[in-house]
């Protein structure tokens, strides 16, 4: 377990490093000179290109300049952004509230729902309810947030006027009033994403020889469900990853349609503005969580199932 | 098979309808970017105006019609070209193996780690470089699902016997790989390229939705909605045409994309 567990981390701390790499290259890789995209606005003398210079150590061979960069961000130092003129992290400390509130009440929609439904449709394989909800998810995990967000906004906000129609409201409950449409909207596609996973596991856990077995034996229904459902979320809590990936990318567009003050909204405010140390943080951040997210699967998924386990030592 | 077979039909008719629209976009629509800021917002029915107009004047219906040539354009070059990089990367993977392999493998897993949307606002934003290199990104970002399903099948088609006897005919590497084994991978490829058509799309409009691709005032369903944000008390229309635009063309590729790849994996598994 410990030689497993210190592999992958190491392979993560690796990844890191790499998208780290990557995502400090952004400030060169965009056209004109850095010195000049980290002035912004402000008025361009040759002493604030100067001073931009050396406060940024623009000077300093390329790698010099990630490693420093590298030592902020372990410190917690993620720059200052252009925009606002205010630290990175501040920036990110205002906003981050809002957007794991929308995340986790999307989650708390898609799992209360899609999983469920994914068990009985795979329960019912062949039925018209399985067939319907598997049309209905096709059609949902590439359907635009955007343009299902607006229209969900014309119908309800605007046209029966039961949901605000935009912003974040004053907090409490009044909050979470506001982002029941948004969170909707962003569990329509996860959700599809989360049905598609359930049921697949469970059909091909239900085609196991062990489940005939059981059955041959003689265990009611329900006992032999429970089996399956057990080996069943192997898998779908495997794909936790690729889920945190969806709601991430669902997240910048839902907040952008709703006028959300989130982190995703900051994100696309910032790349249009190019505010390029706010960009760095957001997307080394995302690409973090979502890493860790993917590490502690794995852990758990190596103590869970003994036939991870028997995989990965022999 | 019991599933009726209305699908592909049902799919096909919306389909059709928006690569007219793509092709012939000049004609029928020919003054899409018509502008009468007199004229400023009216609402649908209005005559002359079936869905009524945006902030500049110009007419729901006839942007909605000059849109699809975005929509088609761009999706379809992004599913053909990253289905390109897989085909070429993932035959090379898939067939020699080793070291080659796992290179490629480690290439597709950095890339479907992050969400493609976030690097696609990402790049193409901080690049700025407009609809083709939004394209370019987006042909990157779609093949390493491309790399490995070819690797995978191709995997699969080399295990079998009828490789293994050409391979003792002293039939060439190449000659296998893109003689033998390519043609029995195309129909799994052809179903997972119409399904990256869908998501394409989606992304392409995304980004013109977040102002980024398309140039301001090209006619594009995405700039068209974010354009609409604004007005919906007073002409609805201006999002909601788009809007259906957006989701009944991206549900009729992925429906029948769908169908298509259930059929080639049936057929696959019958041989």
């Amino acid at each position: 377990m410990l030689r497993f567990a210190l592999g992958r981390l190491a392979a993560t701390v690796v990844l890191l490093l790499a998208v780290s790499f990557v995502v400090f290259a952004l400030l060169h890789l965009a056209p004109g000179d850095p010195a000049r995209n980290l002035l912004g606005p402000r008025p361009s003398s040759p002493e604030a290109l100067t001073s931009i210079r050396a406060q940024y150590h623009l000077d300093d061979p390329f790698i010099g300049q990630y490693l420093r960069w590298l030592g902020g961000v372990v410190h917690g130092d993620l720059g200052q952004s252009i925009r606002s003129d205010e630290p990175v992290t501040t920036l990110l400390a205002d906003r981050v509230t809002l957007t794991l509130q929308l995340a986790s009440f999307a989650f708390a929609i898609t799992v209360l729902a899609a999983v469920p439904l994914g068990i009985a449709a795979a329960s019912r394989a062949g039925s018209v309810i399985d067939r319907g909800v598997s049309v209905a998810a096709i059609v949902g995990v590439g359907a635009p947030t955007y343009a299902v967000g607006l229209l969900l906004l014309y119908v309800f906000g605007v046209n029966l006027d039961v949901f605000p129609v935009y912003g974040a409201g004053e907090g409490g409950l009044d909050r979470w009033w506001h982002l029941v449409l948004p969170a909707v909207t962003l569990a329509g596609g996860l959700g599809a994403l989360v049905f598609k996973l359930t049921r697949t596991a469970v059909l091909g856990e239900l085609d196991q020889d062990y489940v005939a077995f059981a059955r041959s034996r003689g265990l009611s229904t329900r006992q032999v469900r429970a089996l399956v459902l057990r080996n069943a979320m192997v898998p779908v809590v495997t794909s936790l990853g690729l889920v945190f990936g969806f709601l991430f990318g669902g997240t910048i567009l839902v907040e952008v349609t709703f006028a959300l003050q989130g982190i995703g909204s900051l994100l696309a405010g910032s790349v249009t503005f190019k505010d390029i140390p706010v960009v760095q943080a957001i997307t080394l951040l995302t690409a973090a969580v979502i890493a860790l997210t993917a590490l502690a699967v794995d852990l758990f998924s190596f103590a869970a199932d003994p036939r991870v386990r028997k995989r990965t030592t022999a | 098979m019991k599933r009726p077979s209305l699908t592909p039909i049902l799919c096909a008719v919306p389909l059709t309808v928006v690569v007219v629209c793509a092709i012939g976009a000049h004609w029928l629509a020919a003054d899409a970017t018509e502008q009468d800021v007199l004229l400023g917002v009216v609402p649908a029915g209005t005559s002359g105006h079936l869905f009524g107009t945006d902030q500049l004047g110009r007419d729901i219906l006839q942007l909605g019609i000059a849109g699809a040539r975005s929509a088609v354009v761009g999706p379809v070059c992004i599913a053909l070209g990253s289905m390109l990089i897989g085909v070429v990367l993932g035959t090379f993977a898939g067939y020699f193996g080793g070291w080659a392999d796992l290179a490629l493998t480690k290439y597709a897993d950095l890339l479907l780690a992050l969400p493609t949307t976030l690097i696609a606002l990402v790049v193409a934003g901080l690049v700025d470089g407009g609809y083709w290199v939004t394209v370019l990104v987006l042909v990157v970002l779609f093949s390493p699902t491309d790399i490995r399903l070819v690797r995978g099948a191709v995997m699969t088609q080399a295990a079998r016997p009828y490789i293994e006897s050409a391979r003792v005919l002293g039939l060439g590497r190449l000659r296998i790989m893109f003689r033998h084994i390519l043609p029995n991978v195309l129909p799994v490829a052809l179903a997972t390229m119409l399904l990256n058509v869908a998501f394409a799309l989606v992304a392409m409009s995304a980004l013109s939705f977040l102002g980024l691709g398309v140039g301001p005032g090209e006619p594009d369903w995405g700039r068209q909605l974010s354009d609409g944000r604004d007005l919906l008390g007073r002409n609805a229309a201006a999002v909601i045409v788009p809007g259906v635009l957006i989701i009944v063309t991206a549900a009729a590729i992925n429906l029948l994309g769908d169908w298509l790849q259930e059929r080639s994996v049936e057929r696959a598994g019958r041989r």
